[in-house]
Formats: C-alpha cells, structure tokens, sequence
C-alpha cells in the first residue's frame, strides 16, 4: 500500500486526511449554521455546540498533522498548463490552511473570552491560554462566522477547478485523490 | 429692646430658613469604588435562578432624608457589561436575541416620583431597555448614611423590581417560567 506522496500522485494518507477534513469542514460548518437558530427547547440546544466545538478542536489537530505531513513529504507536481494556473491552485491551497486555522482561533476565542476551558467529547479540555481582550467574544464571533462563510466560497472553488480538471482538462487531478495512480514507466 | 427683637427675629428666620432649605444632597452612585450593583436574575426551566450583572452603569441621585418628595436618581447602564460568568451565554446575551447591544448601547432609569419612607420607598421612573421606554416601580429602602472612614460622606440604598422581557420588545422564548427578570440593586454613593 502506497501510504507517501510521489512526485505525481498522493499516498493513502494525505489522501484520507484530504477526505477526513473534507466531510468534517462540511460537516462543522453545516452543524454552527444551524445550531445557531436553534429553540432554547430544542433537544439539540447544548449538545450540537458541544459537538461542533469538539469536532473543531479534533479537526485543528487534524489540520495541524497535515500540514506536518506534508512538510516532510513530497509535494505532487501541480498539472494545469500555465504557469499562473498552478501559482492560483497552491494560493488557493494556502489560503485554505489559513482560513481554516483562523477559524478554528476564533472559535476558540468565542469560548474561552470569560476564561473558560473548551471540553472536547468529555475527554480532555483545552483550557483559556491568553488574558481575554476587549469585546473578544463579540469580535471572535464575528470573525468566526464571516471566515466560515469565505472558506465555504473557497471550498466551492476549489471543488469546481478539480471537477473542471476532470471533465474538461480530463487530467488526473481529481483521480489522484481518490487513490494513489500506480507510476507508469515512461 | 430692638436689639433683642432684632436677634430674637433673625434667630426665628434663620431656623424657618434653614428648615426650608433642608436642601437634597447630591451624590454620585459610586461606581469608581463600586460599592454599587445591578443584579438580575431569571428562573431557568423552572427549576433555579440564573443570576447575573451589570459591570459597568453611572449615575447620580440627589436625597432629602426629610422630604423624600424632594430626592430623585438617574442611572446609565452599559448593556454591553451583561454578565452571567459564561462567555457564550454573555455573548447571546449581547446579540438582537436579548439586549442587542450594537443597537441599544445604554439602557437607563430616570425617576419621576419618590414617595414613601426611609424603610419603604416607592421609586417610580422610566426604565428603558432595548429601546424602549417604560414606567417601572422600585421598591426601595435605605441602608445607612453617614460620614466614610476618608473624609467623605455616603449615603446607600437598596431596591427590587421586576418586568416582563416581553414588554420591552426581548421575544427570545426562554420558557413559561422565565419570561420575567427580577431586579436586586445596590446603590451607594458619595457625596457631591
């Protein structure tokens, strides 16, 4: 089993981290636009923020190995034809990394403003690091909130160019993440 | 014999005098020192109390101890200052869910009578909250008054009210047991 990257395809485990933090961005974004509305009533009104701010830790660590894996790991050739192309897909790919932490940061500031730890699953807590700064709350919400709709707009695009990659340039852009492409000899 | 009536008369005015200007003293809530609160709480589910505060508000009242008619207070709150000791709960309570604070910075209370006595005031005013305006009671009493340890002079007071989050326009449904918030204040405050 092919678990590293090579120079022209991806290994199991960025594979699997690329899905895992795939359906679990989704999936934390979907979870903290509806729990917002939710009724004081509702069954859900404590455990989906408990849930979405767990998932959210787990998913920073998540992103955290990824980005370490990727560091000491082969990084596959990018395969648009112009330059300017691949210059857009790494930007896109760095801004993702970014958008993603920077939300993650601000969630947690939402929490820990009044210096209270974030529980996550009731298994560990991640306590308030940082003395609490002024409206923190109120910013680090908005922030959070306003990150989390730009990452969406970013997650379209970048799922758009990978189809686009697939059905029009018919390259192995998007196959390569599926599983990694046995070398061919050349 | 003048001279007697002379002082005999200016001894009867300056008594007239000084009892009719038993002037209110002026203090200002003493916020500096906060020695000063404005407590809230809510029944949660019907169960227990969830209490909370002010931490930041302003004011100043002026009181007669001999002719309560004569005293009156105002005070100035910063909705954003909301605090129930939990961060999210903090921050919905900032949101247009509850107090909307970006919209309605301050809430505040202006009193248009003071009747009763030292032990059982009524302090009736405008209290407005989320933008709106409404007459409200106080029931209020005094604690003490007299000269602080520092060269000053206080005076202090305690008060309970309650309203309806629904008269002043708060429609976020926290049940049937909570849709009142019941006021407990503490005001001190140092002589002007």
């Amino acid at each position: 089993m092919q678990l590293k990257n090579q120079n022209q395809t991806y290994g199991w485990i960025s594979i699997v981290l690329h899905w895992t933090v795939a359906i679990v961005v989704l999936g934390t974004f979907a979870l903290g636009f509806w729990m917002v509305d939710l009724d004081y009533y509702s069954t859900w009104y404590q455990d989906a923020p408990n849930i979405h701010k767990s998932v959210g830790v787990l998913l920073i660590i998540a992103m955290l190995a990824r980005f370490l894996w990727n560091q000491i790991n082969t990084k596959p050739s990018p395969l648009a034809e112009s330059a300017l192309q691949n210059s857009v897909a790494v930007n896109v790919h760095f801004i993702l990394y970014l958008l993603v932490f920077s939300i993650g940061v601000s969630g947690y500031l939402i929490s820990t403003a009044e210096s209270q730890p974030i529980g996550v699953f009731n298994w560990f807590e991640v306590p308030a690091w940082f003395t609490p700064f002024e409206d923190q709350a109120d910013i680090a919400g908005d922030v959070h909130e306003w990150l989390g709709y730009g990452l969406m707009g970013l997650v379209a695009l970048h799922a758009l160019a990978a189809l686009k990659h697939h059905f029009f340039n018919k390259d192995n852009t998007l196959k390569r993440m599926l599983k990694p492409i046995s070398k061919k000899r050349n | 014999m003048t001279k007697i009536n002379t002082l005999f008369l200016s001894a009867a005015l300056l008594s007239v005098s000084s009892a009719a200007m038993s002037a209110p003293v002026s203090y200002a809530i003493d916020t500096p020192g906060m020695h000063a609160s404005i407590n809230f709480k809510v029944n949660h589910l019907g169960y227990s109390w969830l209490t909370g505060r002010f931490n930041s508000f302003s004011g100043d009242y002026q009181y007669d101890p001999d002719n309560l008619s004569n005293s009156k207070i105002n005070v100035i709150i910063d909705t954003k200052s909301v605090n129930t000791n939990h961060a999210e709960r903090d921050k919905h309570l900032r949101s247009d869910d509850f107090l909307n604070v970006k919209k309605h910075p301050e809430s505040s209370f202006v009193s248009t009578s003071i009747t009763g006595t030292d032990a059982d005031m009524q302090i009736k005013g405008n209290f407005t909250l989320n933008g709106v305006t409404k007459p409200i009671v106080i029931k209020g009493s005094k604690v003490g008054e007299g000269k602080d340890p520092w060269g000053g002079y206080r005076s202090g007071f305690m008060g309970t009210t309650e309203f309806k989050l629904a008269d002043y326009k708060i429609s976020k449904d926290l049940g049937p047991a909570s849709g009142t918030v019941y006021l407990e204040l503490h005001i001190e405050g140092t002589k002007k």
